[in-house]
């Protein structure tokens, strides 16, 4: 699904990934976890092709495609998505209208017509309900006046609503107590499907409890330093950042 | 960080040519340039206009030529040369028509270009047109129907020779023939405009609709709009304006009074979009308009603006709060773009006691535009418990536009709750990028966050006209990609 090869990026005049190697599959769920200033979030704004991050030597490969030839909304419309660690706040325009124009984007991009009032409404339902996310705040504009927690339980139903390909999951826990962690970490869950692989970046272990991963890398000073199964993450947990450093110097 | 993708597109968006630009070919019996009491005098007999209208005009005139244009307000253009504008031109057809069918050929064209064929407006939606082409009206529908419920909308020409006695006692009550040198200038000159009349405890059953359309090179617009709803009366009067380009400026200076009477509404909505003059600034139109409302006791009077046009926009709708417990509101989205200069605001005057006013004002600033907020709110001293809402936001395109908000607060009475908010912001990197992720193209998230910081004031305007100011901030700010 996703295939980065000697990843390179920076931001102004600062390289940040130097380097970077990773493999995801269809249908499996990766995680990164690293030290803060390691290159995490970095990683998550290059592959969603956010502007001020130059990439400067290496390959992704999405599904195919040269990831790296596409615009933002091109990987989005190709079916990548960022779940935000800071989701923004959109003043004036409806949660619903604006996942429309983004559901309709995608469509016509497929070569398909405007989705019906009737079934968009009906999606809304189901998908809103995998992350408890009530009407009231369905019905008001993104984000706005939404509690850290309402803003990644929205991220979620936004993900659901777009059905994509690849899900990069920024962050997702921070800030959130724990039930809003078991919401969102079960409309994750209720997503993983053979087509859809996921990339989790974590700072913590714990959100790998409830969104169990097939594989763990840990990136440091923008390199993959050690891949493992689930149980790296434990190991991380208990040992903490410095024993990779220490381990791998 | 800057967003070099941001940058790019206001580029294009900014390169955007003006939509509407196209002239219409029709004869005109013109007036030559100048301004003097001749041309008044054959303006007045033109129109066929009893003596005290032609001595109320005739002072006018005398009290404008001792006036000097003002200076304070936050634009820079170049003077117009009052004797260069011809003062009067009528597009030549002179019959009083019976049907659609003998309208013009090349008139109609023009209206279905704007989008306005008659025929349909007449079929759907329920909107009468008043369409005015240059100063003379050339088509009126609806009006028979409105004319079962005594309800009186024809062009100000009509008024005059058959509603003598409404137009005498209400012009220039509302805003004095003295009250500024434009106002002065157009009493003096107008050729014509809408009136409008509700009568007692009537509720106009749909929205009334006039469209301005400025079409003869180098005519000076003067239109004088008079609105007057009687008591417990209400109606919603939608005002819309499209230009051809220019490359004089061209000067429009009109006048609108609104009164509403003990118990009214009145809801006035302006889509505004004259040709704004190009990228550089060239030609454009110079709109200096004074508009005005007064509210007798428990009236209401309700000011909706979308401003897009215009080289220069100088114009503050403004409510006399007389009657107690009256209120007054003004929304207002303005856009500058390019060279593009506004002045806009509103004044609030309270008179009465517990008079309220809202003032809601969302300016939008692109390419190297000046856009200005000004307003003032004016409690008397007998306007006990008073009160007053002011929220004035600006939000800006790039980094080479201006955004200035000049509130003016005047309290007299200690009783009175006056309240500002301002607030300045950029149009979020971030907002585009989130829209980007979604699959949404730069343009059309330029479009969704802009309308939806002026959704509260294009939520006021009518359903149908809502869909236009949309599409108008759309073709303002947007333009096509590529």
């Amino acid at each position: 699904m996703l295939t980065i090869k000697n990843l390179h990026a920076q931001v102004e005049d600062t390289a940040i990934l130097k380097g970077l190697d990773l493999e995801i599959g269809p249908g499996e769920v990766h995680a990164i976890m690293g030290p803060n200033g390691s290159g995490k979030s970095t990683l998550a704004s290059v592959l969603a092709g956010r502007e001020d991050y130059e990439v400067t030597a290496g390959s992704i490969d999405f599904d195919g495609t040269d990831l790296l030839e596409l615009d933002a909304s091109e990987r989005a419309r190709e079916g990548l998505f960022l779940a935000f660690q800071y989701p923004v706040e959109i003043p004036g325009v409806s949660n619903l209208n604006f996942m429309k124009a983004a559901i309709n984007a995608k469509r016509e991009n497929q070569g398909l017509d405007a989705i019906s009032a009737k079934d968009f409404l009906a999606l809304v339902e189901e998908k809103s309900a995998l992350v408890e996310l009530s009407g009231r705040l369905r019905d008001r504009s993104v984000n706005e006046g939404f509690s850290g927690g309402e803003k990644k339980r929205n991220e979620i139903f936004q993900m659901a609503m777009l059905e994509p390909k690849m899900a990069v999951l920024d962050e997702t826990d921070s800030g959130l107590d724990i039930d809003a962690l078991r919401i969102v970490s079960e409309g994750v869950n209720a997503m993983r499907h053979e087509g859809r692989s996921f990339l989790v970046i974590t700072h913590y272990q714990r959100l790998l409890d409830h969104i169990v991963p097939d594989h763990v890398h840990v990136l440091s000073d923008g390199q993959i330093v050690k891949s493992g199964p689930k149980e790296l993450a434990f190991e991380l947990e208990a040992k903490g950042y410095d024993w990779i450093k220490e381990d791998t110097a | 960080m800057a967003y070099e993708g941001e940058d790019k597109i206001l580029e294009e968006v900014t390169g955007k040519a003006y939509e509407f630009g196209f002239t219409t070919d029709i004869d005109s019996d013109k007036a030559p340039a100048g301004l003097n009491e001749s041309i008044i005098r054959l303006i007045s007999s033109k129109k066929n206009e009893p003596e005290w209208l032609l001595e109320w005009r005739l002072k006018a005139f005398r009290t404008w030529e001792d006036m000097t244009e003002p200076e304070w307000s936050h634009l820079q253009y170049e003077k117009p040369d009052f004797q260069a504008i011809s003062y009067y031109a009528a597009p030549k057809q002179k019959k009083v028509l019976a049907s659609m069918d003998e309208v013009d050929p090349e008139l109609r064209k023009t209206m279905d270009k704007l989008g306005i064929s008659l025929e349909e407006q007449k079929r759907l939606s329920g909107v009468a047109v008043d369409f005015v082409m240059d100063s003379v009206s050339v088509a009126t529908s609806f009006k028979d129907k409105l004319a079962d419920l005594g309800i009186i909308f024809c062009s100000m020409s009509e008024a005059v020779q058959e509603h003598p006695e409404l137009v005498k006692k209400y012009i220039g009550s509302v805003v004095p023939v003295r009250d500024n040198y434009y106002s002065a200038l157009n009493a003096a000159v107008f050729t014509d405009g809408s009136f409008c009349y509700i009568p007692k405890g009537v509720k106009c059953p749909m929205e009334l609709s006039t469209y301005f359309r400025i079409n003869e090179s180098g005519t000076g617009q003067f239109e004088r709009t008079l609105l007057i709803a009687d008591e417990g009366s209400y109606v919603s009067y939608l005002e819309g304006c499209t230009a051809p380009q220019r490359d004089e400026n061209q000067l429009h200076a009109a006048v609108v009074e609104l009164v509403a009477l003990d118990d009214s509404e009145i809801k006035y909505s302006t889509v505004q979009n004259w040709y704004p003059g190009d990228e550089k600034g060239k030609g454009g139109v110079y709109n200096f308009v004074t508009k005005r409302g007064i509210c007798h006791a428990r009236s209401k009077i309700s000011w909706t603006q979308v401003e897009t046009g215009s080289a220069v926009t100088w114009k503050y709708p403004s409510c006399v709060l007389k009657g107690d417990d009256s209120v007054g509101e003004f929304y207002s989205v303005a856009v500058t773009n390019n060279m593009q200069q506004a002045d806009t605001g509103t004044k609030m005057i309270h008179l009465g006691k517990r008079t309220r006013s809202t003032i809601i004002s969302k300016g939008i600033s692109a390419g190297k535009s000046q856009n200005s907020y000004r307003g003032l709110v004016q409690i008397m001293p007998n306007a006990d418990h008073a009160r007053n809402f002011s929220q004035c936001d600006s939000l800006l395109m790039t980094d080479r536009c201006g955004a200035h908000t000049f509130p003016y607060i005047e309290t007299k009475n200690p009783t009175a709750q006056v309240e500002h908010e301002a607030t300045t912001s950029k149009i979020g990197e971030d907002q585009i990028f989130y829209c980007l992720q979604r699959g949404i193209e730069e343009e059309q998230a330029i479009s969704l966050i802009v309308n939806g910081y002026a959704k509260e004031v294009l939520n006021k305007l009518p359903m149908e006209f809502a869909v236009e100011a949309q599409k108008l901030l759309a073709i303002s700010l947007e333009g096509s990609v590529g």
